[in-house]
């Protein structure tokens, strides 16, 4: 090998962050060294990691393979466009990320930092590794390290009993998903002699429609079981709250995304999605996800739940996404499929971005308030002005309004809903616009959680004394925060030059590319299909909303006056204001709760008119808890009851077991 | 160039005409109330009699107003006049329209609910909060609806670009198309939503437990509240021009027609004072509801707009 491939530096840089978790353990007593020397320099890490990840969109795919592994079985690793895609965004969210937590993390104890930077840092790593592998058995590995880093992590306060809990469900649905990956890689892998279970030995396998359908099912339930799909969503909205903050940005902004890379590599690398079928299910469980996830998130009070629903929202979005592109794939209309998966990838990066930004941004708020509960908080932008402001971009953004980049995926996504009449299937055009309808209400919905959120945390009076003392954050924070705010204002100002780049990765996937008709009118408008088809151009839009802006309040101050009196609010002439009589999260979620009231599981107490001590007392909670899950725990347990009937704790017992089994396999071998 | 730098001055010119003429229409609509009523009323040339006294008052701001509330209503008189720009009003030759189609302009619109909701909480009333949460609550069932109605109209033209949906249905011969007549209903009921108006809201009331629109706006005063009704006005304007255009397209100008002008000026002004009238009567004849049974009108219009899409998909006009 002459000169370096971004394969090299990829590995360097998962090498770097092993040696950087490594080095932070060793000087567990020196906090902060870690706090301001490793955290930064994961960080640089990670910047060399996007910027190797945007090098290698363009170029041939390298490989290489590692003296590492079993014998017979070493690993291969591949950078592909796909991976590269990936890699940049686990760079480029990552970077703000690890930036951020060296001010985050700055008051915790030397121990539980050091463990915590190594978990960490090795959690990068296993990312960037489960993108970099091309067999199954180091991807195995590698998203089994994931799962464990990211576990420790989320129980980093293990002394709370509820995040022992949230970490223990956490931990059992990765491991439920792992096995359904690792047997849909078993799927692939039958009927080949070779047993090195590679992926390049995968991509070659003609799976019949049958079993390629059962590969597809157990994917998508394995990689769906990681990305919160419904119904194996119950791990995120109590893992994501129990982490620190920046552990949440990491697992909603950037670990889900993994998820999602798995399924786009099983189902078009390795499947070629020829099935169309497959498009309908991603469709309609990306749909129901999309939606349940933003009915949830607007009832919840907890502000970190909030987003996590709200990720579970962008995933169910993402998915509807790949859905459509395995419809077009699979009817060989390869243009249209460039289309709605240039939407999911756009997707995906900009949620990377707006939702790392909002937890980041509840990080501060808790740093600075000690209070997650949206009904404790308010106020804050007039205490908090650099946090108030970075997180009302990411409001905006995740919200999907123009010009910032949620609503360019946004607008991808609905461009390649108009266009299905070109589908052959007469009843799929029946349902596609129900489906259009559902995820115009789930984009609309969002815009009432984020309203919600950052109306309730930011805005209004102080709903609790101890609000006067918060404090805005810090300069490690607030560079983390603007990091991120910057990228959703670029992404969305220059969707061409980002659909340019993300050709590579359609090119490689569907075979065709949507940047040449995107770009035809040049780098201003965006074109996905024709000019007179449908345009967009945000750059244009920002610019004559600011002149417009300008314009008519230099109008007003030079045709009028610009006096202004401060006084007390008005209210109607309400005189007695307290900051209690503003809406609670409950009582902004109200009407949500009660036009879906059928989706919830409500519980309710309300007092008598002649209580003297009246509680009222109302709680929202998922069906499915109830309906799907403690009836499989009861089972579990039922049928390890009859297993412990073998159990006597009798050695001779045991070993009689091992000879009944050995017979029995005799004779089944010997017949 | 030459036919470029008409497009731009086209441009302006519409765009001024829509900020200069929106309070007339309000105007009208509130004379044809009185009428309706037997009252006398203020004339059509009310709403910039009091436009002009706000504008002259000092302004009053809450002592904890963020900047926030203070740059809201410049914000969302940019985003209506940026609205009322993109709309084919009297040509379908814009040349700032690639820069917003249909799905752009809903999320205009959205933008500057967005901010005023936001807005309307800063101070941290209750009314504020609530007048938030009700028009969070119109706007996203309204919001679903509005998309569904341009689709229906995108489908039928293969475009999600105004000037050529507008060319597209003012060239196809009059006739009725069921989706479009489905997605007429349904827009009506949104129009009726979305600028406040009764059934859902009532633009003159300031009784508290019926507000809307009204009590997110209730701390503004003076030049902001001018602003904010001007827009308000805008508003109004612009929905119902994208009603005469996606539904009545008939006597516009096409591009570089500039001959077909003034009579598309005339036809314009007789559509909207047509429209005025229909929309005083409909305001006239019905009942406000009561903010429960708002969810179930917008149902209904989400509905409709979906049928008409799903009726599009089934006879293919």
């Amino acid at each position: 090998m002459s000169s370096l491939l971004p394969l090299d530096f990829a590995g360097g840089v998962i090498v770097y962050w092993l040696a950087l978790g490594m080095l932070s353990l060793l000087l567990g007593g020196a906090p902060k060294f870690i706090t301001q020397i490793i955290f930064p320099a994961g960080a640089l890490g990670a910047l060399a990691l996007a910027a190797t990840g945007l090098l290698a969109l363009g170029q041939a795919p390298n490989v290489a393979v590692l003296p590492l592994g079993l014998p017979d079985l070493p690993f291969h690793l591949r950078l592909d466009a796909l991976s590269a895609f990936f890699l940049m965004l686990l760079g480029a969210a990552g970077f703000a990320i690890s930036i951020y937590g060296a001010g985050y993390f700055r008051h915790m104890e030397g121990r539980t930092l050091a463990l915590l930077a190594l978990q960490y840092h090795v959690f990068m790593a296993s990312m960037a590794l489960v993108l970099l592998a091309d067999d199954a058995y180091l991807f195995m590995v590698a998203w089994e390290s994931m799962a464990l880093s990211s576990y420790f992590l989320v129980t980093t306060d293990h002394k709370i009993p509820e995040i022992r809990k949230a970490g223990y469900l956490y931990l059992l649905i990765a491991h439920v998903g792992a096995i359904s990956i690792l047997l849909a890689f078993g799927v692939m892998q039958g009927g080949h002699g070779n047993a090195a279970y590679t992926f390049a030995a995968m991509r070659e396998a003609n799976l019949t429609s049958f079993w390629a359908s059962v590969t597809f099912l157990l994917a998508l339930f394995g990689f769906g079981a990681k990305a919160g799909l419904l119904p194996v969503h119950v791990w995120l909205p109590e893992a994501h709250p129990a982490a620190p903050s920046p552990v949440s940005a990491m697992m909603s902004g950037i670990m889900l995304k993994t998820a999602i890379y798995g399924i786009l590599r099983v189902t078009f690398d390795f499947l070629d999605a020829q099935i169309w079928w497959w498009g309908v299910l991603a469709l309609t469980l990306g749909l129901i996800t999309a939606l349940f996830g933003v009915m949830f998130a607007a009832v919840q009070a907890d502000m970190k739940r909030l987003l996590a629903y709200s990720s579970i929202e962008n995933i169910g979005i993402l998915l509807v996404g790949i859905g459509l592109a395995i419809l077009f794939h699979a009817y060989h209309k390869d243009a249209l499929a460039a289309l709605a998966l240039t939407a999911v990838l756009y997707h995906a990066l900009n949620h990377a971005f707006f939702k790392s930004l909002l937890f980041l941004g509840t990080g501060s708020v808790l740093h600075a308030t000690g209070e997650r509960n949206l009904g404790r908080l308010g106020g804050l932008i007039r205490r908090m002005p650099w946090v108030a402001t970075l997180v009302l971009v990411g409001t905006l953004a995740i919200a999907g309004l123009p010009p910032l980049n949620g609503f360019v995926s946004e607008w991808l996504l609905l461009q390649a809903f108009l266009l299905t009449p070109d589908l052959p299937q007469p009843y799929l055009n029946m349902l596609i616009p129900v489906a259009t309808a559902a995820i115009a209400l789930a984009a609309a919905l969002a815009a009432y959680v984020m309203v919600k959120f950052y109306g309730i945390v930011f805005l209004g009076q102080p709903r609790d004394e101890k609000l006067k003392d918060a404090h805005d954050a810090g300069w490690w924070e607030r560079a983390g925060l603007a990091w991120l705010a910057l990228g959703c204002v670029l992404l969305g100002l220059f969707p061409v030059q980002v659909i340019l780049q993300l050709d590579h990765v359609t090119q490689a996937l569907t075979g065709d590319t949507l940047g040449s008709t995107a770009a035809q009118t040049g780098w201003l408008f965006l074109t996905p299909i024709a000019p007179e088809r449908a345009s967009y151009s945000p750059l244009f839009f920002l610019l004559v909303i600011l002149a417009v802006l300008l314009v008519t309040f230099l109008a007003v101050r030079r045709f009028y006056h610009g006096r202004l009196r401060r006084g007390p609010a008005w209210d109607c002439g309400f005189p007695e204001q307290t900051p209690r009589m503003q809406d609670t999260a409950e009582g902004f979620g109200q009407p949500i709760r009660q036009i879906f009231e059928v989706f919830f599981l409500i519980e309710r107490e309300v007092p008598s008119p002649f209580d003297r001590a009246p509680r009222y007392h109302g709680r929202t909670e998922d069906k499915l808890w109830y309906g799907l899950y403690l009836p499989i725990a009861k089972l579990m347990d039922k049928i390890s009851a009859l297993i412990g009937i073998l159990q006597h704790g009798r050695i001779h017992l045991y070993l009689m077991y091992s000879f009944v089994t050995l017979l029995v396999l005799l004779v089944f071998v010997r017949w | 160039m030459n036919a470029h730098l008409s497009g731009i001055l086209f441009q302006l010119f519409q765009s001024l005409l829509v900020v200069l003429i929106a309070p007339l229409l309000l105007g009208w609509v509130n004379q044809c109330r009185a009428w309706l009523q037997n009252r006398t009323g203020a004339g059509v040339l009310q709403p910039y009699r009091t436009l002009r006294k706000l504008f002259h008052k000092d302004a009053v701001v809450a002592d904890n107003a963020s900047p926030l509330f203070r740059v809201t209503p410049y914000i969302l008189f940019a985003c209506m006049w940026l609205a009322a720009g993109v709309v084919p009003v009297l040509a379908t030759d814009l040349p700032y329209s690639p820069a917003a189609d249909v799905i752009a302009l809903v999320g205009i619109f959205a933008l500057a609910r967005v901010f005023i909701a936001l807005a309307a909480m800063d101070i941290g009333t209750s009314f504020g909060t609530l007048g938030a949460r009700r028009e969070m609550l119109i706007a996203f069932l309204a919001e679903p609806a509005l998309l569904m109605v341009f689709f229906t109209a995108s489908l039928i033209s293969h475009s999600t670009q105004l000037p050529t949906i507008v060319e597209a249905l003012a060239h196809k011969d009059f006739a009725l198309y069921p989706s479009m007549a489905f997605a007429a209903i349904a827009f009506v009921m949104i129009l009726l939503a979305e600028n406040a108006r009764i059934p859902v809201d009532n633009p003159t009331t300031h009784l508290e437990l019926t507000m809307i629109h009204e009590a997110m706006i209730l701390e503004y005063s003076a030049r902001h509240l001018a602003l904010i009704e001007w827009a308000s006005s805008i508003k109004l304007l612009a929905y119902t021009t994208i009603g005469i255009a996606l539904f009545v397209p008939y006597g516009i100008a096409e591009a570089g027609n500039w001959a077909a002008l003034p009579l598309a000026l005339v036809a314009l002004g007789v559509k909207l004072v047509a429209a005025g009238a229909g929309l005083a009567l409909l305001e006239t004849i019905s009942a406000k509801m009561r903010i429960f049974r708002a969810p179930e009108f917008l149902g209904t219009a989400f509905l409709l707009a979906v049928l008409g899409m799903l009726i599009h998909f089934l006879l293919g006009a």
